[in-house]
């Protein structure tokens, strides 16, 4: 038993024994479709970006080494214990020099994870990382309708199947719920909804960014809903002539002022007392940064933009959902302070 | 041969109001010309427009200031451009040369990495501006060897390209999802989100610096002679040279603080005036300052009606400043000096 190659042999049986169906598998696909080779033992896990580390951290924390970034004391409170101990360990980002591969080397993970773009940029950077330091590296597809599948393939390649497939299935059963309700409501019932970001607001996703997938899986309709992918920024002139019925933001600042802010008082959205504050605790509910965080903003949304159709308590969803991603169960008084996104 | 300062002035002066009144009449929020002509009446004459508020908002809220943010800002760099290429006796120098633009972006991305309010932002940037002309200057006037005009601007240089490092080591550290792209969104220049609010804090500076630098006015011409002709000329040319630095630097970094970072229009404008007016100095800064502000209205007026999203300014005036500072070069013979 001294012996680590034996100890390793031994490690891999267990899996062979615990997942039978994976018996033949000795390598995933990951999401950009790369051949990546389950490691024999999995307890260091490297996330390559904030959203692998929440999609990590929810499947299996016990293996993650770090996070990218210090996560910030009313966060930690969220999270289970001891978490918050774990270092700072940067992020490795699509320049691919910016990370120091040799300090990622020096932490010893058995795996490299990062959930995002599956561009090219990000497959050839996984393909050189993987390359120089023979850590196997998987890319998970980031986008919100994929996150299912990410977790499975997370799970084979962690040996954590089982609660992968748990969560995909509660993200799965939360989609499909969500869809089937949506789907009978007309085109015009379904109102416009401005997304801002900023303190003054006036920055906003656009059609195919990934900061409206909620909304655009919601089928609301962007205002800002032109070709792009990315933030842009508009003009409240702009705003005024779109006129939201519906106006979403993740900007403390931003939602403060604009109840009182007389140019603002004339859009349809602030005149009905609809501006909402996405919650953000422990991560953004909507966006920021875009994980699985959002599933539970997916609810949040949904009740918000066609109350009738959704009648459940929002705060039951979100103690359970906490409960099961975040393994930390909220109190009342906890709740209350995510639902009015302060903090 | 060159134009009469008269003739040049008039000329800007009708591009100007034309500018403004486009300016005014244009936008997303569509605003008929009748109903913009009732508006401007009641303003002036106080009585009620019967229009729906949400013109009203449009035009006294929200497009208003931001035109005047726009007159302001472009007529601050261009006089700015125009004191310093005077100053430095440089054709190619623009309000940015002593770390003025450099200093107050990375006030301002500091601003942002701290989450700081809207105001402390701009008040970052604008101290960021001050500090790092300061520091340029009080560097510049340790050396005491070589020309001292030289010295200035070559130290300029090297501390905006220091300031370019800070910058960028705060956008490395900013969070990739929030701060980094209202970073960049500062960094390429912007008036989408000016109030009336903004209006004071850039009045105030602007108005101030250019009252010293056209009071300076006369001096300046002297200036802009080698340095032992304007000493023979009996002008104590150091404490000058700060003055007209500081008051370059106030407009400036005010300007930088309301609107980001514009680029070309301190480079272009002054060219522009004195192609116009010759090289007076008495008559080149109030033509600068028409010329400027009426380009970068332009410029934003542009920028907010091309398309629902908007188009940053410092693209604009870059792909518009670019060919039009050739042509510039290629068509004035002799209108520097």
């Amino acid at each position: 038993m001294r012996n680590p190659d034996r100890r390793l042999v031994l490690a891999g049986l267990g899996s062979f024994v615990t997942a039978p169906h994976l018996a033949r598998a000795a390598s995933v696909r990951d999401s950009a479709n790369r051949e990546v080779a389950i490691p024999g033992k999995v307890q260091r896990v490297f996330p390559a970006g904030p959203p692998a580390a929440i999609q990590l951290y929810t499947l299996a924390p016990d293996l993650l080494l770090g996070w990218p970034r210090a996560n910030r004391a009313e966060e930690l409170e969220f999270l289970l214990p001891g978490i918050g101990d774990r270092p700072e360990i940067g992020r490795i980002t699509g320049r691919g020099n910016s990370a120091n591969l040799e300090a990622v080397l020096q932490l010893k993970p058995d795996l490299i994870v990062d959930a995002g773009s599956t561009g090219r940029t990000y497959v050839e950077l996984a393909d050189r990382v993987q390359d120089q330091t023979g850590i196997p590296y998987a890319l998970l597809d980031g986008r919100f309708a994929a996150i299912p599948e990410s977790y499975r393939i997370l799970g084979r390649l962690t040996g954590r199947s089982e609660r992968a497939e748990t969560l995909a299935i509660w993200c799965e059963t939360a989609m499909a719920t969500i869809q089937g309700r949506i789907a009978g409501i007309p085109a015009d019932r379904r109102p416009s909804v401005y997304y801002a970001r900023g303190p003054r607001g006036l920055e906003t996703g656009l059609g195919g960014s990934i900061n409206v997938e909620t909304l655009t899986f919601l089928g609301a309709r962007n205002v800002a809903d032109q070709p792009g992918s990315g933030l842009a920024q508009v003009s409240l002139e702009q705003v005024l002539a779109w006129d939201p019925a519906v106006i979403v933001t993740i900007d403390l600042a931003f939602s403060d002022a604009v109840r009182s802010d007389p140019a603002w008082a004339d859009v349809k959205a602030v005149k009905a007392g609809r501006v909402h504050l996405s919650p953000k605790l422990p991560f953004g509910w909507v966006d920021f940064p875009p994980s699985v965080n959002r599933m539970i903003g997916l609810w949040w949304l949904a009740k918000l933009l066609y109350p009738e159709a959704f009648p459940e308590d929002i705060r039951k969803i979100a103690r359970d959902f906490h409960t099961l991603f975040y393994q930390v169960t909220p109190s009342d008084v906890q709740l209350d302070r995510i639902l009015a996104g302060r903090g | 041969m060159r134009s009469s300062p008269f003739r040049g002035n008039a000329i800007a002066l009708a591009l100007l109001a034309l500018a403004i009144l486009l300016a005014f009449g244009l936008g997303r929020f569509p605003i008929g010309p009748g109903d913009l002509a009732r508006l401007l009446w009641s303003g002036l004459s106080g009585q009620p427009s019967g229009l729906p508020p949400q013109i009203e908002t449009v035009i006294w809220n929200i497009r208003g200031p931001r035109v005047l943010a726009a007159l302001l800002c472009g007529a601050a760099l261009a006089v700015a451009g125009t004191t310093f290429q005077g100053l430095f006796r440089n054709p190619l120098v623009s309000p940015d040369i002593l770390g003025a633009s450099s200093g107050a972006a990375l006030g301002a991305v500091l601003g942002i990495y701290l989450s700081l309010g809207l105001f402390a932002i701009q008040l970052a940037a604008f101290i960021g501006g001050l500090i790092a002309v300061g520091a340029v200057y009080a560097v510049g006037s340790t050396i005491r060897r070589g020309d001292p005009v030289l010295v200035l601007v070559l130290t300029g240089v090297v501390v905006g390209s220091l300031l370019g490092a800070g910058i960028g080591l705060v956008k490395y550290w900013a969070d990739p999802y929030n701060q980094l792209p209202a970073m960049t969104f500062w960094l390429l220049g912007s008036l989408a989100g000016t109030s009336k609010a903004d209006l004071l804090p850039l009045l105030g500076p602007v108005l101030l610096g250019s009252a010293a630098l056209v009071a300076l006015r006369w001096r300046m011409n002297a200036m802009s002679l080698p340095e032992e002709e304007a000493r023979a000329l009996g002008l104590r040319t150091g404490p000058l040279r700060f003055a007209i630095v500081v008051a370059a630097t106030l407009v400036t970094a005010a300007s930088v603080a309301a609107a980001g970072i514009i680029g070309w229009v301190g480079l272009v404008v002054p060219h522009l005036a004195r192609f116009l007016v010759g090289p007076d100095f008495g008559k080149l800064v109030p033509t600068a300052a028409i010329l400027g502000g009426g380009y970068l209205l332009v410029i934003d007026t542009l920028a907010r009606t091309a398309g629902p999203v908007e188009t940053p300014l410092g693209i604009l005036t870059a792909v518009i400043g670019t060919p039009f500072f050739i042509w510039l070069l290629a068509s004035s013979r002799g209108g520097w000096s």
